[in-house]
């Protein structure tokens, strides 16, 4: 039976083995069960990550921080936003912001993901999930939700910052609810710079700092009586789920087939800012058909604008729904572009040849 | 069960792999050239072939990185291909490249493997468990893959890709960069894999002092299989007296050239 005849004394002994075990047959098929596994396991190890990477984690709250506590206070009195649907009074400018923010949050997410998973295609993680016998879109699929998972973390962190600083404490509560963050803040660059403490040590102090905040928190609500969040937060996650999706297999479908947008730099230029700016997320569009019909006109077809939109109803418990239909529209039209795409064994990503490849 | 016309029954003996007429080209590269090879089940084979002799690329095209455009590769008799399934659950790779997650802990990077094929819960940590007791790290499963050695992250990958119980284990230049000691463990770690779970292993390796006079040995270079066979048909047919000097002899190449 076997070609190498010198050496097939070796190999009947082996093979009486084999046949003891269990892959003589076909192996099991895999059930729905088997599915829910696997996207947990995916997803899960996304958020994990995440979580674990305390730069990465802090670095992507401060950004739209910064937009939130600067900019916007800096545009408060320079821009005023008059009654548009959602909104039923004068808003803050703050307010007319904080979906554009979150916005913000899902595109810096996609396409750090994104790129990640062109960047990691050859070499490292992304080759041990398309090993996995799962079809290769539903690993990618999920990968991609993935990343909307972490989005979605930083997009309620976020709010809950956002409801504090709309609430319009005393400095006294502002103090209050930043004591332990500057804490752990301070431990931390301290322990980066010397090393003195162990793991563990580390891990039981983002613990009970997580605790002390919630105390703080539950406690500053307590005390200055504070309302409910002006906004929905629980409506605004579908939007934040289904935009981020939309976002994160537009960036896989570029990334898979435009080379220059390879690094990060080139994605800030060509795809991040143009997307942000000329779009609903920092002024209405009313305003934007005042100065310039064209760049209105580039501002409806962009399908940030939608997501945006998206948002900013689901914020208030209403549904945009021509936002809705755009950005499901764009999601099916992006996450079937980006699977072809990106199959390395049959999109074109293969005939791109790999990231160092001279072609 | 599902036995479509491609499957060859079990029974009848289909090899752990089998590479039959597989060329692939970059552009005008010919990486591989009319590749055939073939690993029986509990065989350790060694492929053996220099830097850019197109040992990773045959490992893209078995792990489905690319498509094999021309022939056939089947795992178990399972086209790879037509059905990538049934070939990748039986099918355990340990890639050149690092592929864990530093910032996790070693149980945490296997229970993702776990469930990338569908085993969760109970099921799943006891495999865990059992993959870190082969390898011996099971005393470590709670630490980070940041604090390991390269030996020992090594170590981690192959617990890795057992989880699944694949029976053909693929391993790219799996000793690259570690030092002796490490080289050692990591060797005897498979080889009593083989011995005693009857594993058919493919072990890419440009590092002769690997291989063993009971293994299959296949030699690679640029792009072409030059020889298939044992040890003692290496020697005899190249009329030499160890491996390295078989290879030097079969491929052409001179002390220089193997240097670099």
């Amino acid at each position: 039976m076997s070609a190498y005849s010198a050496t097939t004394r070796n190999y009947e002994a082996v093979e009486t083995r084999i046949t003891e075990r269990a892959w003589e047959f076909d192996p099991p098929r895999l059930g729905l069960r088997a599915y829910v596994t696997c996207f947990d396991g995916i997803v899960w190890r996304e958020v994990l990550r995440y979580l674990y990477q305390r730069e990465r984690f802090l670095s992507a709250l401060v950004r739209p921080l910064i937009w939130l506590f600067i900019f916007a206070a800096g545009f408060r009195q320079t821009l005023g936003v008059s009654i548009i649907p959602p909104y039923e009074t004068y808003v803050l400018y703050e307010v007319y912001v904080a979906p554009g923010l979150l916005g913000m949050i899902l595109l810096f997410n996609a396409m750090q993901s994104s790129l990640s998973m062109v960047y990691d295609r050859e070499t490292g993680a992304m080759r041990t999930l398309l090993v996995s016998p799962f079809p290769r879109s539903f690993l990618l699929v999920s990968k991609l939700i993935g990343g909307v998972a972490v989005a979605a973390i930083q997009a309620y962190v976020f709010l809950g910052i956002f409801y504090f600083w709309e609430a319009d404490l005393p400095p006294n509560a502002y103090l209050l609810l930043l004591a332990a963050p500057t804490l752990l803040c301070v431990f931390l660059i301290f322990n980066g710079a010397t090393e003195r403490f162990s793991e563990a040590f580390v891990q039981n102090c983002l613990a009970a700092t997580a605790i002390a905040e919630l105390a703080v928190v539950v406690g500053v609500i307590y005390y200055w009586q504070l309302s409910a969040p002006s906004m929905n937060y629980i409506a605004v996650l579908p939007a934040l789920i289904i935009s981020g999706l939309m976002l994160g297999s537009l960036a896989l479908f570029m990334s898979s087939v435009i080379r220059q947008l390879e690094n990060f730099a080139g994605v800030m230029n060509f795809v991040i800012f143009p997307m942000f700016f000329a779009s609903s997320a920092l002024y209405p569009l009313w305003r934007v058909r005042e100065s310039s019909v064209l760049l209105y006109e580039l501002c409806l077809f962009n399908p940030f604008t939608h997501a945006v939109e998206l948002i900013r109803f689901a914020l208030y418990g209403q549904v945009d729904w021509t936002s809705l239909a755009v950005v499901l529209a764009c999601t099916a039209t992006f996450l079937g572009a980006a699977i072809y795409a990106y199959n390395p064994s049959k999109g074109l990503i293969a005939r791109r040849g790999g990231p160092g490849a001279g072609v | 069960m599902d036995m479509a016309t491609d499957t060859q029954p079990i029974a009848g003996g289909a090899p752990a792999l089998l590479v039959k007429n597989v060329s692939h080209n970059f552009g005008e590269n010919l990486a591989l050239d009319d590749v055939s090879l073939e690993v029986p089940p509990g065989r350790f084979a060694v492929l053996l072939g220099l830097n850019g002799a197109g040992k990773s690329t045959l490992f893209a095209l078995i792990t489905r990185l690319y498509d094999n455009v021309t022939g056939d590769i089947r795992i178990f008799g399972h086209d790879v291909r037509r059905r990538a399934s049934a070939a990748l659950q039986r099918l355990g790779v340990v890639f050149q490249s690092r592929t864990l997650d530093l910032d996790l802990s070693l149980k945490q990077n296997l229970l993702y493997h776990c469930a990338l094929h569908g085993i969760r819960g109970r099921e799943a940590r006891k495999r865990t468990g059992r993959a870190l007791q082969i390898v011996g790290l099971a005393d470590r499963a709670r630490e980070k893959i940041r604090n390991l050695s390269g030996g020992q992250a090594r170590r981690v990958e192959i617990a890795r890709s057992l989880l699944h119980e694949p029976a053909l284990l693929l391993l790219d230049e799996p000793t690259v960069g570690l030092d002796i000691g490490s080289r050692e463990s990591v060797i005897n770690i498979v080889r009593s894999l083989v011995e005693k779970e009857g594993l058919g292993v493919l072990w890419a390796t440009h590092l002769f002092d690997e291989v063993r006079p009971t293994d299959l040995v296949i030699v690679l270079h640029k792009g072409r299989v030059l020889f298939t066979g044992s040890v003692p048909e290496l020697l005899a047919k190249t009329g030499t007296q160890n491996v390295s000097d078989a290879f030097r002899k079969i491929t052409g190449t001179g002390v220089t050239e193997m240097a670099a």
